[in-house]
């Protein structure tokens, strides 16, 4: 792990990039580095993160700047600029089920293909899947999902790199911080190592490149 | 006849009263939510909020809330003692798996099987699913709490026209007019709303609806 700035962080990431964003409707998402994102403009995004937040907000910023090319996700409904983005097609918006896209993302960093499913089979979820009938039931095929970037944002971080998430702010970053080829991460507290008990360590050390430092 | 009720707290009070106690409940947004404020005193139910936390309290006081604790509107809410985080995988895990005892979710259509069409109206409105597939799919009861009817249509079609939530059917639904169940694969009549007689109800209903000799009244 080594510890950067956010405006260093954000220079890793080239325009065009695939970038997960960590957060749940901008609460756990890492706010500083999307600032970033805007004040250095990458362009042509192509995002994977549960929802697009609401103007002003969390991912919702990428929006307002017009930084995004294509998104994956569970839910936009709360985010009328995408809502008009995707109606004027200049960016291209792949919706799925929230648990679908949850397991997509976490088979991408287990060394998984894919996971069957019953969410959405007899829908127009399955268009296009192989669907696959074990003991009588029907699943759909979803496939893994990595990325370039995963931009997560932790409670606490120590100075190895180790994490901890607290109350709902966790939702999709331990997540992603399994399935991209480069995690950033900022966290609320940066802590000697130790204060986080290996107990209470969600994403071990290992697993982050880059941690972003406060203040 | 006491005083009117509306629909809504209709709804949300005779839904509750499907709950048992040590239920794992996940509630979707509009009139569901609502059935969190009249589960009946003493009853312990778990409710789950799917960004990530089982035991979800009121909203908090001005002051109390905290902008990393909240529902999955965004909304600041509150946890009970005995409450647990987890993240999104563990919390669809739950979801998918069986785990949840009860959802109730708002619907769009209901038809005639129990299909739910709730997530998108082409063309106007495509906000996306969030949990809701999941939530259809997997929970072990599907209840659905809707207004019996929209701008004069009835929501309880023959056979939805909207996109379907799930292929598996519901297994009750609740409006401010009808309780309905699916029992041998065909929707019927099982309650009415206080003073709305069996007759109101066809008249309002698209679907072809089994109507048993007797219909209690809704006791809420």
């Amino acid at each position: 792990m080594k510890a950067v700035s956010a405006e260093e962080a954000v220079a890793m990431i080239p325009n065009g990039a695939t970038v997960m964003v960590g957060g749940f409707m901008g609460v756990g998402t890492p706010e500083r580095l999307l600032d970033e994102l805007v004040r250095q403009r990458k362009s042509h995004l192509s995002i994977i993160a549960n929802d697009a937040a609401v103007p002003g907000r969390g991912l919702g910023k990428l929006f307002d700047a017009e930084l995004v090319s294509t998104i994956m996700a569970s839910h936009i409904g709360l985010n009328p600029k995408v809502q008009q983005q995707m109606m004027a097609k200049t960016i291209e918006v792949t919706l799925m089920p929230q648990g679908t896209l949850v397991e997509r993302i976490r088979c991408g960093g287990c060394g998984l293909g894919g996971v069957l499913t019953p969410t959405g089979a007899g829908t127009i979820v399955e268009e296009g899947k192989q669907q696959i009938e074990i003991d009588g039931k029907h699943f759909l095929l979803e496939t893994a999902l990595r990325s370039q970037f995963a931009l997560v944002h932790a409670f606490l971080a120590d100075y190895l790199g180790n994490l901890s998430y607290a109350l709902t702010a966790r939702n999709f970053n331990p997540v992603m911080a399994m399935a991209a080829d480069t995690v950033i991460v900022t966290a609320e507290h940066i802590v000697p190592v130790g204060v986080i008990s290996p107990d209470h360590v969600v994403t071990p050390a290992p697993l982050v490149d880059y941690l972003v430092t406060n203040g | 006849m006491g005083e009117a009720m509306d629909p809504q707290t209709i709804i949300a009070k005779r839904v509750a009263q499907e709950l048992r106690a040590g239920n794992l409940v996940n509630l979707g947004i509009g009139i569901p939510t609502l059935v969190a404020n009249y589960v009946p005193p003493g009853l312990n139910v778990f409710f789950q909020s799917e960004n990530g936390l089982i035991g979800t309290g009121p909203i908090p006081e001005q002051g109390m809330a905290h902008p990393l604790l909240t529902d999955a509107g965004g909304r600041p809410i509150s946890a009970l003692p005995g409450a647990s985080t987890f993240d999104s995988a563990m919390s669809f895990a739950l979801i998918r798996g069986g785990h949840v005892d009860v959802t109730v979710l708002g619907g769009l259509q209901v038809d005639a099987s129990g299909h739910l069409a709730n997530w998108m109206i082409p063309g106007k409105m495509v906000p996306g699913m969030g949990g809701a597939m999941d939530l259809a799919s997997g929970a072990k009861r599907v209840i659905v709490a809707m207004q019996h009817a929209a701008k004069g249509k009835s929501k309880i079609v023959q056979k939805c026209g909207l996109p379907l939530t799930s292929a598996r059917p519901v297994d009750l639904v609740v409006t401010d007019m009808a309780v309905m169940g699916f029992d041998g694969g065909k929707i019927t009549l099982i309650e009415t709303a206080p003073g709305v007689s069996v007759a109101e109800v066809m008249a309002v209903t698209e679907a072809e609806l089994a109507v048993p000799d007797k219909v209690p009244e809704m006791k809420i």
